[in-house]
């Protein structure tokens, strides 16, 4: 546990998380690891967990009509998943570790338990997810536009 | 609003609007729609350029279009290879002539990247597209005094793995040791297994310091707009970061109007503009 919650209090997307909440939120994380190729987990899905990657690189997954498309890569120091945040908890794609991928896994029925027990925490977490969402949404419009017809 | 770089346009001693004839010695084929043309002038000239400069290219009885410089600075000849999409009727036209076809040139126009500037400093060269085409005599003047530059990042973003643009080059700078280049996507299938996302999201995974960084921006103007915002929000302030803009471009020597930008003209006061000269410009609709 004393490595976790190094690992937490370490991590970017923590910083400046108070020494209490650090150690509350390390109760709900576990290391994970998934070798390449390997799914995190798939559209559909109940989504009971979210993953802070610490290296690797993993695929955000849609199948489409008559193919599956990757809509977005994310690294180390990135998060994987949202839907843990807005019922009904399912997760809206596939995430599929592209090479060795090591992660902290939170248990989101844990984490929202403690969030709701304590709505400083649930609010330290909604200023960390906020900023990850909007650049997310940003960049979905931005690949919507689909901007790289005409330059020369 | 003042010219931004102080390196102008290399002195063109013969009349600038009256294009010279040069014929086409080299087509390849990039993208299903870009073509990069070797041009050799008849008159034997070797056109001296810097690097972010603009050519005017004309197919006789078609027209003229502005189009970028995407040669080596470096070598003979580098200030008449173009890299053309064909996206309207005279760019159409110049992708479609065959060896030896007459083509007129007036040039080079314009402001330049600022390759001496930024000696001494972190470069980051941020390209969307076929943005990546006016940048490439930046990157070969960076690479050929690479002892000069501190860290250096290409950072490029297409729409698609089948739209990366000089493929084979951005895999030999790759191999170099002394240079990060990122690569990513905004579409692909499952069997890429590049970066997927857009191209802003490279500029917090690169390796710079952004108080001693000159950064290059070219490509869609939405996306040069989302890409110093990016580098902004890393901290590289406006005044370090210089961007290629896009007008319609007709005399290209300031006279007609046609290129206006605020109180500036974009064929003679850039394209290569300061963002901080910029200002607000970026974001008034319709200008």
């Amino acid at each position: 546990m004393e490595g976790l919650e190094r690992i937490v209090r370490e991590h970017p997307f923590f910083a400046g998380l108070k020494e209490e909440f650090c150690q509350l939120i390390s109760g709900c994380a576990k290391n994970v690891r998934f070798e390449a190729g390997q799914y995190l987990f798939h559209e559909g899905e109940a989504a009971d967990q979210f993953y802070i990657l610490r290296s690797g690189r993993v695929a955000l997954q849609m199948a489409a009509t008559t193919r599956s498309l990757t809509i977005q890569t994310v690294g180390e120091d990135e998060i994987v998943g949202a839907s843990w945040l807005v019922t009904p908890y399912r997760w809206g794609f596939d995430a599929k570790a592209l090479e060795l991928t090591r992660a902290i896994s939170m248990d989101a029925a844990c984490l929202r338990g403690k969030c709701e027990g304590d709505h400083d925490l649930g609010y330290e977490m909604m200023k960390r997810f906020a900023p990850v969402l909007i650049q997310r949404l940003q960049a979905a419009r931005l690949q919507i536009l689909d901007v790289y017809g005409t330059r020369n | 609003m003042a010219p931004v770089t102080e390196k102008k346009a290399a002195v063109t001693v013969h009349d600038p609007m009256l294009p010279r004839v040069a014929r086409v010695r080299k087509r390849q084929r990039d993208l299903a729609d870009v073509w990069t043309l070797n041009l050799e002038m008849e008159d034997g000239e070797l056109l001296k350029f810097a690097p972010g400069q603009f050519n005017m290219l004309t197919v006789f009885g078609v027209g003229e279009v502005p189009i970028s410089i995407s040669g080596d600075p470096a070598e003979d000849g580098g200030g008449l290879v173009h890299t053309i999409r064909a996206v309207g009727t005279a760019s159409g036209a110049l992708t479609r002539l065959g060896l030896g076809a007459a083509v007129g040139v007036r040039g080079p126009f314009g402001t330049s990247w600022p390759v001496e500037e930024a000696k001494g400093n972190d470069v980051v060269i941020l390209a969307g597209g076929l943005g990546l085409a006016p940048l490439r005599p930046m990157i070969y003047s960076v690479l050929a005094n690479r002892r000069h530059y501190g860290r250096v990042a290409l950072l490029y973003g297409a729409r698609s793995p089948e739209e990366i643009l000089f493929r084979s080059e951005l895999e030999q700078w790759r191999r170099r040791l002394d240079i990060e280049l990122q690569v990513t996507v905004d579409h692909a299938e499952t069997d890429w297994y590049g970066s997927v996302g857009v191209v802003t999201t490279l500029v917090p995974r690169a390796t710079f310091d952004p108080h001693n960084t000159v950064a290059v921006v070219c490509g869609p103007e939405i996306m040069m707009r989302f890409g110093t915002a990016a580098l902004r929000k890393a901290g590289v302030p406006d005044q370090s970061m210089y961007l290629s803009m896009e007008r319609s471009m007709k005399c290209a020597v300031g006279l007609c109007g046609h290129c206006q930008l605020g109180s500036a003209f974009v064929c003679r006061d850039g394209p290569v503009f300061r963002s901080d000269q910029l200002g607000s410009l970026m974001t008034v609709k319709e200008l």
